[in-house]
Parts: C-alpha cells; sequence; structure tokens
C-alpha cells in the first residue's frame, strides 16, 4: 500500500533576552548549577511573576515575519503537572489565546519548488530546568539556572510531507528567528529544538493517522533520521496488522531510533487555568506598528533585492541570505569591494566557506573579516594582483599575516602590469625556446599555452595574464 | 455529584497528595459533600457573561529586560533537604 | 502601656513618656504571661524585637521618627521574613527559615516598625476557625472555649488581648473581617492590588489582599498607610498614589449613603448579631447618614463560586511545596512519586488536602467548563451587583459573620457549614473590592462585627465611617475579662 505521511512541527525557539521571562535572573548558558536561579526561577513561597517587555516585543516580530495574526490580547495559563526540573509544581504557558497565530511560511524545496506551511500558532512560556543523570549516590541532581528562560513555541499545521520538508521548514524558521535576532539558534545548547507529530495514512485518505509524538530533537539531521525511521516503523506496525498507538517517543542519536518514553506514558491532565498571578497583555495597534517599522530585511525580501542589486543568479542569491550572518558579510564585503557582486559572492560561497568549512569556522568569527576580504577583491578589481594570486593572499590572511595590501607587499606579490617589462620577459622567453617557436609557427598553436607557462613561471604567475596574452599574440604572430 | 474512593484516588494522584487509605471514604463524603454545594452555581444562566478572572480589569505591566539578580545559591539551598555540589537532589529519575 | 492605641503609642514615644525598648519589653512580657493560654503566636522574636525597638530610639532622638516607628507588633506567620521561620500554619513549612523578605514585611521595617513575632493562622490560610494550624488551635480572648476566627486568627486574638497594639493580616474570603468581628477588634482588607502579595505564601492569587488589624479605625489608617503601594514585583498591583489615610478620618458624614442588601439580613443570621448591627448603623443615622435598602441578587452564589476559585488556584499554588528546594521532606523517598506523595500527605493537614483535591478536580479534563468558568461567570454577576449598588449609595453595611465565635470543635467536621460562616465576606474578595470590619457590640457576651464594604480604592471612606462611628462608641475600647 502507498502511504502519505503527515507531520507537524513544534519548535521550541529560546528568546535572545538578557534576564528571565518572569524574573531579573541572567540567562547566560553554562553558569555553574544553579547560580542563575533566583527566587523566582525556584519558586520560593511567595514569590510572583512579572513578565519581561522584550519577549513580548520579540513575539510580536515573529507573528508578523510570518504573515501571523499578533494577539490584541493574549493570556498567560499554568500547565500543572510535578516534574524535578519544574520548580512550580507548573508552567507558566499559553493555552486559550496565544500571542500569536493563524500564520505561514513558504518553504523552498530541494526540487526548486515552494510550498506553503501553515502556523497555526506560536505562544511564549518559560523553559524547564534540567535533570543531571549522573550518579550521586543513585540520586538525580537539579539545576535549575534554564528555568524560566523564555521559549517561543511555534507550532505548525500538519501540512509537512516527508522528512526533507521536516527539515527545510525547520531551517527556515531557525533562519528567521536569527535574522529577526530573537535567538542565537544554538542547537547544542538547547536554544533551538523541536517535537515532531508523526503519523501516516494511506494515499488518498482524509482522516490523519494516529501519531506519535518525536520529543526534543536538537538537530536538523536528527529531524530527518527521526522521522524517517518513524516513518517505516509505522507502516510495519500497520502492514503486519497492528495499530499506531498515540505516545511520545524519544530519539535515540546514537542507535537512530526513536523509543516509546514509558515513564510518561500514563496520560496526563495538564489542569490549564489563566495564571491568576498575571494579567491579559493587550497589545494595541502603535505597539504593533512600532514592531513592524523595526523588522529588518527578511531573507525572501533580501535574496530578491541581491538578484536585482547585485545581479546575482537566484541559486547564489539564495545561499548568500541562508544566514543573516551570511548575507552581512557579504554585502559589507561587496561594499568595501567597489560594489562587485558577483566577484564578492564566488569568494563568499567559495574560497571562504571552504575555509570556514574546512577549519569548523564560524562566519561572525572568521580569521578573515569582511572588510578584508573586500580590500582584497579590489585589489582583484584594480589589477593589483590576478584571481590566482588572490588565493594565495587570502590563505595569508587567513593564517593571520594581516590585510591584502600587507600581504601582497610583504610577500611581492604585487602583478606586472608594465608592458616594457613583460615584453623583457617574454623576449627572453622565446630566445630560450627556439624549436618550439618553429613549431608554434609550423602550425601547432596549442603551443600558445606553453608561452604564456613560460612567461607566468618566470614571474612566479605576477604578470598581468591579460597582458602576456596580448604581447606574447603579437610577438609570436606579430 | 458523588464522588466514590476510586475518584478520590484518582485525584490524589494527580495532586501527588498521599492519603491514608482509612481516610479515603471521609474524603470521598467530604468532597461529595462541596462538589454538590458548588453545583448551586447551576441555579444561574451565565450565558454570554464574561468569565472575570481578576477583579480588576486591569492589564499585564511589563518589566525592563534587565539582570537584577545575582547568585544567590548558598543561601537559597541553606533551606533545601538535599544538595550536592550546588545541585538540588531528588530520587533517581528514569527516563 | 498596653491599653493605650497606636496612635497614642506614637506621641509617647516622640515624646520620651517611653522608649520603643520600654514598649517592646512590655509586649514580650504580656506575650509570656498571656500566650500560652491563647496560642497566638507561632514564633517570638524577642532579640531581634528589641534590636529593632532600640534602632528606633535610635531614629526617634534622630528626629526621623515616622507614625509607626518604635511600635510593636506582629506578622500574620504567612508573610516571608529573612532569617525567620515563616511556617504559614502546616508542618509543611515547620523548617522554613524563609530566605527573603515579603514586600509588606520591607515596608514595615521601613517604617520603623518593630516585629515582635509572627503569628498562629489556620493552615496556609484556609479555615475560619484557626483550627486547622500545625500548631493548634487558637483561643477566642473573650471566651477561651470558642474560636478567634480564621484564617488570621492568631493576629486577632493578639491585638484583642493587648498583646500587641498591631498586626497584619491576609484576607482571602473574610480571614481579616471575620477573625476581627469575633474578636472585637479593627480589621481593614483593602482593595484588591493596593497592597502588594509579593512574599505572602499564595492561597488564592486572585482573592488573597494584605491587611491590617488594629483596635481603632484611626490606628488601622496608620498600619494601612505602611503596608500599602504599589509594587513592581507583583503584577497585579496597582500603580497608583496612595492616599493620606488618616487624613479624612474626622470628615463628617452628613450625607453618607448606606445601602443595606436584603442578601444579609436574611436567614441564617443570629438574632442577637442582627440586632447589634442594626443598632450600630443607627448610631450612623444619627451622625447625618442615610439609609438605603439595596439588592445584590446574586449573593447567594458567592460562596459556592468561592468554593471553586480558591481551591482551584490554591490546589495550582501549593504544588511547589514537592521536598525537592524546600519544607518537609519524607524520609527515605523509594522513588519521585513516593518523595511527592508522601512530603505533601505528611507536610499538608487534612482541610488543605481536601482543598487540593477540590480544586485538582474542578480544574481537571472534562470538569473544567462545568465548575472553573461557571464560577467565573458567577464572578462577573457578583461584581456586576455590586457596581450597580455603588451607583445609589457610598458604603454597603451588614453583618461581617452570621454568628458570634463558636465553639472550638463545632463545625470541625463539617467543612461546608464552616465555609458559610463565611458568607457576608467572601463576595467582597471575588469582586476584589475593600471592606472592614469593626466592633459592634455584643451578643451573649461576645463581640460583633459591623462590615462595611466601599468602593474600589475607597479605603479612606470606610476609615472616616469607622472613626466617626468610635467617636461614639466604645465598643473597640472593651478589653476581654483577664487582659485588661
Amino acid at each position: 500500500m502507498a502511504w502519505e505521511t503527515v507531520i507537524g512541527l513544534e519548535i521550541h525557539s529560546q528568546l535572545a533576552t538578557n534576564s528571565k521571562i518572569f524574573s531579573g535572573a541572567s540567562t547566560t548558558y553554562g553558569a555553574e548549577p544553579n547560580t542563575q536561579a533566583c527566587a523566582v526561577d525556584l519558586g520560593l513561597p511567595g514569590v510572583l511573576p512579572v513578565l519581561n517587555e522584550e519577549v513580548v516585543r520579540m513575539a510580536a516580530m515573529f507573528g508578523l515575519a510570518t504573515h501571523s495574526t499578533v494577539a490584541p490580547r493574549s493570556v498567560f495559563a499554568r500547565k500543572n503537572y510535578f516534574y524535578p526540573d519544574l520548580p512550580k509544581g507548573y508552567q507558566i504557558s499559553q493555552f486559550e489565546l496565544p500571542i500569536v497565530h493563524d500564520g505561514y511560511l513558504d518553504v523552498e524545496l530541494e526540487d526548486g519548488s515552494s510550498k506553503r506551511i501553515g502556523i497555526t500558532r506560536a505562544h511564549l512560556e518559560e523553559d524547564a530546568g534540567k535533570s543531571l543523570h549522573e550518579n550521586f549516590m543513585g540520586k538525580t541532581g537539579i539545576d535549575l539556572n534554564r528555568a524560566g528562560t523564555p521559549l517561543l513555541e511555534i507550532v505548525s499545521e500538519p501540512d509537512i510531507r516527508s522528512a526533507k520538508e521536516a527539515v527545510a521548514y525547520m531551517k527556515k524558521i531557525h533562519s528567521l528567528v536569527r535574522y529577526l535576532g530573537i535567538s542565537d539558534g544554538n542547537m547544542q545548547e538547547g536554544s533551538f529544538r523541536c517535537d515532531a507529530n508523526v503519523s501516516i495514512r494511506p494515499l488518498g485518505q482524509e482522516a490523519f493517522g494516529t501519531r506519535a509524538e518525536i520529543k526534543n530533537i536538537n538537530s536538523f539531521r536528527f529531524v530527518e533520521q527521526a522521522i524517517n525511521y518513524e516513518v517505516e516503523r509505522q507502516i510495519m506496525v500497520l502492514e503486519g496488522g497492528g495499530e499506531v498507538v498515540q505516545e511520545t517517543r524519544l530519539f535515540d542519536a546514537d542507535r537512530h531510533e526513536t523509543r516509546s518514553m514509558r515513564s510518561k506514558e500514563e496520560a496526563n491532565d495538564y489542569r490549564y487555568f489563566p495564571d491568576p498571578d498575571l494579567l491579559p497583555v493587550e497589545l494595541d495597534e502603535a505597539y504593533i506598528a512600532a514592531v513592524r517599522e523595526s523588522l529588518p530585511e527578511m531573507p525572501d525580501a533580501k535574496k530578491a533585492r541581491f538578484v536585482s542589486e547585485h545581479g546575482l543568479s537566484e541559486y547564489d542569491a539564495g545561499i548568500l541570505t541562508a544566514t543573516r550572518e551570511m548575507a552581512d558579510y557579504f554585502e559589507a564585503a561587496a561594499q568595501v569591494a567597489g560594489a562587485a557582486g558577483k566577484l564578492t559572492a564566488n569568494w563568499v560561497i567559495g574560497e571562504l566557506s571552504a575555509a570556514l568549512n574546512r577549519d569548523d569556522c564560524d562566519i561572525s568569527n572568521s580569521p578573515v573579516s569582511a572588510d578584508m576580504l573586500g580590500g582584497m577583491l579590489l585589489r582583484i578589481e584594480d589589477g593589483t594582483i590576478s584571481g590566482k594570486i588572490a588565493k594565495q593572499v587570502f590563505e595569508a590572511m587567513w593564517q593571520g599575516e594581516g590585510s591584502a595590501d600587507e600581504v601582497i607587499d610583504k610577500q611581492g606579490l604585487r602583478q606586472i602590469s608594465d608592458a616594457a617589462a613583460i615584453e623583457g620577459i617574454i623576449s627572453d622567453v622565446l630566445d630560450n625556446n627556439p624549436k618550439q617557436i618553429e613549431q608554434y609557427r609550423g602550425g601547432q598553436v596549442k603551443l600558445f599555452g606553453f608561452f604564456v607557462g613560460q612567461v607566468m613561471k618566470a614571474t612566479q604567475g605576477k604578470a598581468n595574464p591579460k597582458q602576456v596574452n596580448e604581447l606574447l599574440r603579437k610577438l609570436l604572430d606579430g | 455529584m458523588s464522588l466514590d474512593a476510586s475518584d478520590v484516588e484518582k485525584i490524589a494522584h494527580l495532586a501527588r497528595l498521599g492519603i491514608n487509605v482509612d481516610d479515603i471514604p471521609g474524603y470521598a463524603r467530604n468532597l461529595s459533600d462541596i462538589l454538590s454545594f458548588v453545583e448551586q452555581l447551576n441555579s444561574v444562566d451565565t450565558t454570554g457573561v464574561e468569565p472575570l478572572a481578576h477583579p480588576l480589569e486591569a492589564t499585564q505591566r511589563l518589566r525592563p529586560d534587565v539582570v537584577t539578580e545575582g547568585n544567590n545559591r548558598e543561601h537559597f539551598q541553606q533551606v533545601a533537604p538535599e544538595t550536592e555540589s550546588g545541585l538540588y537532589l531528588v530520587p533517581q529519575v528514569i527516563e | 502601656m498596653h491599653q493605650k492605641s497606636l496612635v497614642e503609642l506614637a506621641t509617647d514615644l516622640r515624646s520620651g513618656v517611653c522608649s520603643s525598648e520600654e514598649l517592646t519589653r512590655a509586649c514580650l512580657q504580656r506575650i509570656a504571661g498571656h500566650d500560652p493560654r491563647l496560642n497566638s503566636f507561632v514564633t517570638v522574636t524577642g532579640s531581634q524585637a528589641l534590636a529593632a525597638a532600640q534602632a528606633a530610639d535610635a531614629a526617634i532622638k534622630a528626629g526621623n521618627a515616622g507614625p509607626l516607628t518604635g511600635i510593636p507588633f506582629a506578622h500574620k506567620d504567612i508573610f516571608c521574613t529573612n532569617g525567620v521561620k515563616t511556617s504559614c500554619g502546616s508542618r509543611m513549612l515547620d523548617n522554613f527559615i524563609a530566605p527573603y523578605d515579603a514586600t509588606v514585611t520591607e515596608k514595615m521595617h521601613e517604617a520603623g516598625a518593630v516585629m515582635i513575632g509572627k503569628t498562629n493562622m489556620d493552615e496556609f490560610a484556609m479555615g475560619s476557625s484557626n483550627e486547622t494550624s500545625f500548631y493548634g488551635p487558637v483561643k477566642n480572648p473573650w471566651d477561651e472555649t470558642t474560636v478567634p476566627g480564621g484564617s488570621s486568627g492568631g493576629s486577632a486574638a493578639a491585638v484583642a488581648a493587648r498583646l500587641v497594639p498591631a498586626s497584619t493580616g491576609t484576607d482571602t474570603g473574610g480571614s481579616i473581617r471575620q477573625p476581627a468581628a469575633l474578636c472585637g477588634i479593627t480589621g481593614l482588607k483593602p482593595t484588591y492590588g493596593r497592597v502588594s502579595r509579593y512574599g505572602m505564601i499564595a492561597f488564592a492569587s486572585s482573592l488573597d489582599q494584605a491587611g491590617p488589624f488594629t483596635r481603632s479605625a484611626e490606628d488601622a489608617a496608620v498600619m494601612l498607610g505602611a503596608m500599602a503601594g504599589f509594587d513592581p514585583r507583583d503584577s497585579t498591583s496597582v500603580d497608583r498614589p496612595v492616599d493620606d489615610y488618616t487624613a479624612q478620618l474626622n470628615a463628617p458624614l452628613q450625607g453618607l449613603r448606606i445601602g443595606l442588601p436584603g442578601e444579609y439580613f436574611g436567614d441564617g443570621l443570629d438574632a442577637g448579631v442582627g440586632d447589634a448591627v442594626s443598632a450600630a448603623i443607627a448610631e450612623f443615622t444619627k451622625l447625618g447618614a442615610t439609609v438605603t435598602d439595596i439588592t445584590l441578587p446574586n449573593t447567594h452564589l458567592s460562596v459556592p463560586a468561592y468554593y471553586v476559585v480558591a481551591p482551584a488556584e490554591c490546589s495550582s499554588n501549593l504544588s511547589r511545596f514537592d521536598g525537592v528546594r524546600f519544607g518537609h521532606r519524607a524520609g527515605n523517598p523509594q522513588d519521585l512519586t513516593d518523595l511527592y506523595t508522601r512530603s505533601r500527605g505528611e507536610g499538608f493537614g487534612d482541610e488543605v488536602k481536601r482543598r487540593i483535591l477540590v480544586g485538582t478536580y474542578v480544574l481537571s479534563a472534562g470538569y473544567y467548563d462545568a465548575y472553573y468558568l461557571k464560577a467565573q461567570q458567577a464572578r462577573h454577576l457578583i461584581r456586576d451587583d455590586f457596581m450597580q449598588a455603588f451607583k445609589q449609595v457610598d458604603v454597603i453595611m451588614g453583618p461581617t459573620a452570621p454568628s458570634v465565635a463558636f465553639k472550638l470543635g463545632e463545625k470541625a467536621d463539617d467543612p461546608v457549614s464552616m465555609y458559610l460562616s463565611d458568607i457576608y465576606t467572601i463576595a467582597v474578595n471575588l469582586a476584589g473590592l475593600p471592606a472592614m470590619s469593626i466592633p459592634a457590640g455584643f451578643s451573649n457576651g461576645m463581640p460583633v462585627g459591623l462590615h462595611m464594604v466601599g468602593n474600589y480604592f475607597e479605603e479612606s471612606r470606610l476609615l472616616n465611617a469607622g472613626h466617626c462611628y468610635q467617636q461614639v462608641s466604645d465598643w473597640h475600647t472593651r478589653t476581654p475579662q483577664g487582659f485588661e
């Protein structure tokens, strides 16, 4: 039987605030356990939450960037359950009235087509702490530093039909929150993670199958692996005459499989109700207009602009706008290089990306800054160095040997563009190779390349290749 | 609404509340009384009435995004039943 | 000295008639002498109080004294006090030394008042008789076989017995006003949001409000002035200047419009209480007030609505008591569930468990709409009744409680009948209005309270009415036998 996969994603994106969603404790990652858990985060008796204005602004930005409604009135609710990393015995979240709802995102797929994925809602909530399962005399240790870190939970419609689509959608959201500057999107640190609701149904059937929820997936690769595994598992279950159980499953990254979380199997009854310690959040039109005004250029608009303004191909523009950091880098470098868009694009996508990859380096910490790359491209443009020498200059800059001009000077890489000097070198080459001249003039025109090579060799590659070509032709054919 | 012993056990578990087996019938009786009492609410038609969550219909005030709290771990953990290396300890959690 | 009012004591302190240290020692002595019978204190902070008194004396000498500088008082044991046990009347917090100060604690400290101890209360403020305390019941100083009311029973008994001139309390369904009435003193519950809830251990967040116990309205005005105010740490705190509550105390009552709701004078009201209240209201008319009959037609919904909303909120508020970060922890837990259920089972008493169970039930899947949502709708109707009434009148008056103090143990086994002792006070919490109980006479030798309800933020008007009445009556100066 042919099966269709139905996927909905719930993405949890930590918001990049200084302080927590309901307290003045720091959100910095990696502090000593419980040193960033204040009285409010610990849920001490008597403490009360007060909402951080920045999380509201960030949620509104996300809403506007995804064509969603930013709710004029939203309400915080308590989700009640007991767990040691949840200090109050309830999580402050939003239930019936989320701050953002009913939007969409267009996602580009590998075949070049575009697909619209609905966004059901995005709501604000507090993150929980962490349970550390190392052995403390057979006990679990609880670190509440993360408790109260603001999260935006982004819930998609069940519009996704394959693991690849899921990854494309998740990448798009990842890029978006970073563009907006509302999340650092750091997946290793858990700032960006997702739950996937996966079900299958016979192709053509309208009703959804029973779904399994795969919890806490923290990489794009794992999303793809987890969904693919889960789809195969469900097909096997159904084709074997069994039934898919509605349950929560955990992805085991080492074994590439999902497994049932037995400890949480019992049906939860979260007893949601409006949090009486917090009042409804009301946002008026002026507020929303001001947030709209503050939105940075979105990836799609930026891409279109790169095509029209810099004359880039759709493909190159797509790569360069994948992250805000890369797009910013490109624009800064191109500006220094005198608006040489195409050349800059080739270098950013080519040499720079390769070097970043090779040394496992982030573009925002690139040893060759946008200014430095632009400075070097300027020297290609003005003929000071050739494209080939530029690779040598780039590598030297990467190794920390200074700016392009410094490297060119230090290593004497300046291109020889003096016609008289080049002519002198050509004469020497011709004098030393009478046999080849004879063969060339006898019709072996391919030997032209040999002469070019000899001239470049004699100048350690510094001769202006265009001039070498012209002068050689004149002297050989003349 | 009348609750029996198994209802009480179910609710008590949801609330993680240990109750002596001997006390369950008493709780079942009390709870049933209270619930029948509050069912007087059904005597009034509330169609179209907005639920009132707060007496003053105020809206949420927002706090500037500023770090105001420092490390107070030693002080806060003085009242903790069991800690180790700065962590609160609980019986092993199996996932 | 113990017969003097707070305002008189403040004058004595400033004029040097006595020092705060002398006053504090006198209070400590009275507590040592009388409290073993009453059980109104959970903790007495003698040495801290004396240190604070010395600091107050220095401030008075330096000319930096405010109206509360050097005045001894007691906090209900629901307010967090840094470094001092804060038990909330529960075994759960018997070992809890609060690691921070509540806003009210800070404010009283800043005002220079001298905290002398923490008073007994119903466990987590759940009760109307002070019988649910882990530390045993408080006795009513007027008759030690009767209850002082609850949940702030210790605070009320301590003031009634002249152990302290003033104390703090909290009122979720009547927990200041009902014990004030039963103990023959003055108790004020301000408008919801007027006094910060930060650091006040939550029972039902949308209903809880702190206020003072004193002997007179004038003293209450001084206490409220120190306790009230906007607090950025409480989202439900109202950002609005605090009135000078003493400024209007003596304003004439000529033309004050008093509303008498028929619903508050019907079945269930003890005849002696009704007579005393009517006589008190007649005094107001002599002072120039007019009386109008009004109706609050949804009054009968208030107790049922309250016993859905309050348990629902408390079931969630009390989830943090799980034996992990503070409070009681059961010995040798086998696993996580065992840790939770035994710590909570051992730490909480019967009434708290009952309310957690009711609250858990009404919020659980399938019942939320029928109970919780319905109760919040009823709450809207109840508030609308009051808003309608305040178009016609300035103050609503009636009895604070349907009867005088009942016998210890009398209602302990019947939760519903206990709940009905708050029938006149509960609607005010659901609507968030300010209200006050003042002594209005006696029935069978036991004090009767007059309940006065004002419109939002009209605490000044209530204090004015109470003070003027207290200029022409002396109920508030009566002292229980044995405590003169």
